[in-house]
């Protein structure tokens, strides 16, 4: 990378910064498509459906009693934030996949937003101990600007694969472009190797 | 959003990094500057899309920040980026008080393929403070082809000190509201934006295009569903995906 005259780093760079990322401390910027939803917990439901052995849906009460799971680290957005040493808590996409039963030619998922928003992710990034729902963020319900009440969380991708608002996810024995990765965002997201857009 | 089925035809892949030079830099506000840049390679882009600029220490370090292009497309290999300082902004800050005509820059674009505007109907656009700027490369290339566009631009801005573009807003195609102060004698009282700011005679089933803060989108949301625009008709955008 050819050198900008004059620009000099800011001193050590925090090891979790992934490259072309700044810490954006305790800012949190909120960037949407859509207008903000008004979404209630009384009418919320999340579904796995696609290719399962039991499509599957869950209440707010119901995804409630399912065992806890919280993760603790860092999130990434491709407009080149990063927010280290966050702490979210919800369920593991994992508990819910295991209710519904992937099938085994299950490849991806398309993860749904109530707003109509969508992406795509391989089924191996959302499983292992790798994704969440997540309802809660620093201990606090989740604001509705972020996400809330629910959003799925997909730390180690860049975060518009975290779908706000979510809704659901859908099986798929092939790769489906989503919202974003329709208009030219990448299919994959990995901040740490910069999949940034389409053809990177 | 209702356009979430899938396109006829993958993104083409965003152009590599290149250079380019500053041509010219022209101060908008006391805290906004306009930065044209030439670039080495011609880059087609449309109005409303952004680029990534990319600034590289000696020792490898390097920070990126995305910006919205304010000028429209006309053929050109120059591009304007309006970039508003910000308190402790590590590009913001280097572009404003480092870098002056000659100096070289990287970029990389045009990103962003939903919050666009190609001409092909009539669009009303809100914008407010520095939300204005790709709203700006829509205007301008109504404008530039020629009459009445097919745009109207609503510019909200606190006071008039904060107004960019000022030698081309408002005008029969864009109104400016202050929510703060007014200049002297300004029509409007100073408020935020309400039904009355729309244009007449707004087409419901036309798209909107907003930009600004979240707070800012939200209220223009609650003002348009009012005026019965569709939310599937509003596109917002503060340069990029959603975080």
């Amino acid at each position: 990378m050819p050198v900008t005259r004059g620009f000099r780093s800011r001193g050590a760079r925090d090891p979790r910064l992934p490259p072309g990322q700044y810490d954006a401390g305790t800012e949190w910027p909120v960037l949407n498509a859509e207008a903000t939803p008004t979404l209630s917990t009384g009418s919320w439901t999340f579904f796995i459906d696609g290719l399962v052995e039991r499509p599957s849906h869950w209440t707010w009460e119901e995804i409630h009693a399912l065992p806890g799971s919280n993760y603790a680290g860092d999130i990434h957005c491709v407009t080149t934030w990063s927010k280290l040493g966050v702490t979210f808590a919800g369920v593991s996409l994992d508990t819910l996949l295991s209710a519904a039963g992937p099938l085994p030619s299950a490849t991806h998922i398309v993860a749904t937003s109530f707003t109509g928003y969508t992406t795509n992710l391989p089924l191996a990034d959302v499983t292992d101990g790798k994704a969440w729902v997540a309802w809660e963020y620093e201990g606090a319900p989740l604001p509705v600007e972020h996400g809330g009440p629910a959003r799925l969380l997909v730390p180690h991708l860049y975060f518009w694969k975290s779908a706000k608002w979510v809704s659901g996810i859908h099986l798929l024995d092939h790769d489906e472009p989503g919202f974003w990765e329709q208009n030219g965002y990448h299919d994959h997201g990995d901040p740490w190797t910069e999949e940034r857009y389409q053809g990177d | 959003m209702t356009e979430t089925t899938p396109a006829a035809s993958p993104a083409p892949p965003v152009g590599s990094w290149q250079q380019s030079t500053v041509v010219a830099i022209r101060s908008e506000t006391a805290t906004t500057r306009t930065f044209r840049l030439r670039l080495d390679e011609p880059m087609a882009y449309l109005p409303g899309q952004h680029v990534v600029l990319r600034l590289t220490a000696p020792d490898g370090y390097s920070a990126s920040r995305s910006y919205s292009v304010a000028s429209a497309p006309d053929g050109s290999p120059e591009i304007e980026l309006t970039v508003e300082r910000l308190g402790d902004g590590e590009v913001s800050g280097f572009l404003h008080d480092e870098v002056v005509v000659g100096d070289q820059l990287e970029v990389r674009g045009p990103i962003g393929r939903w919050f666009v505007w190609q001409g092909e109907v009539p669009a009303l656009l809100i914008g407010g403070g520095s939300g204005v700027v790709p709203l700006m490369s829509m205007l301008r290339f109504a404008r530039q082809r020629g009459g009445l566009g097919p745009v109207h631009l609503v510019a909200s801005v606190r006071s008039p000190e904060e107004l960019l573009y000022a030698d081309e807003l408002p005008g029969p195609d864009a109104t400016v509201l202050y929510t703060r102060r007014t200049p002297a004698g300004w029509p409007r009282p100073a408020g935020r934006i309400g039904g009355d700011d729309l244009p007449a005679g707004t087409d419901p089933a036309n798209p909107v295009f907003v930009c600004g803060s979240a707070g800012f989108a939200d209220a223009v949301t609650s003002v348009l569903e009012e005026r019965g625009v569709p939310a599937d008709r509003i596109r917002v955008e503060r340069f990029g995906p959603t975080g």
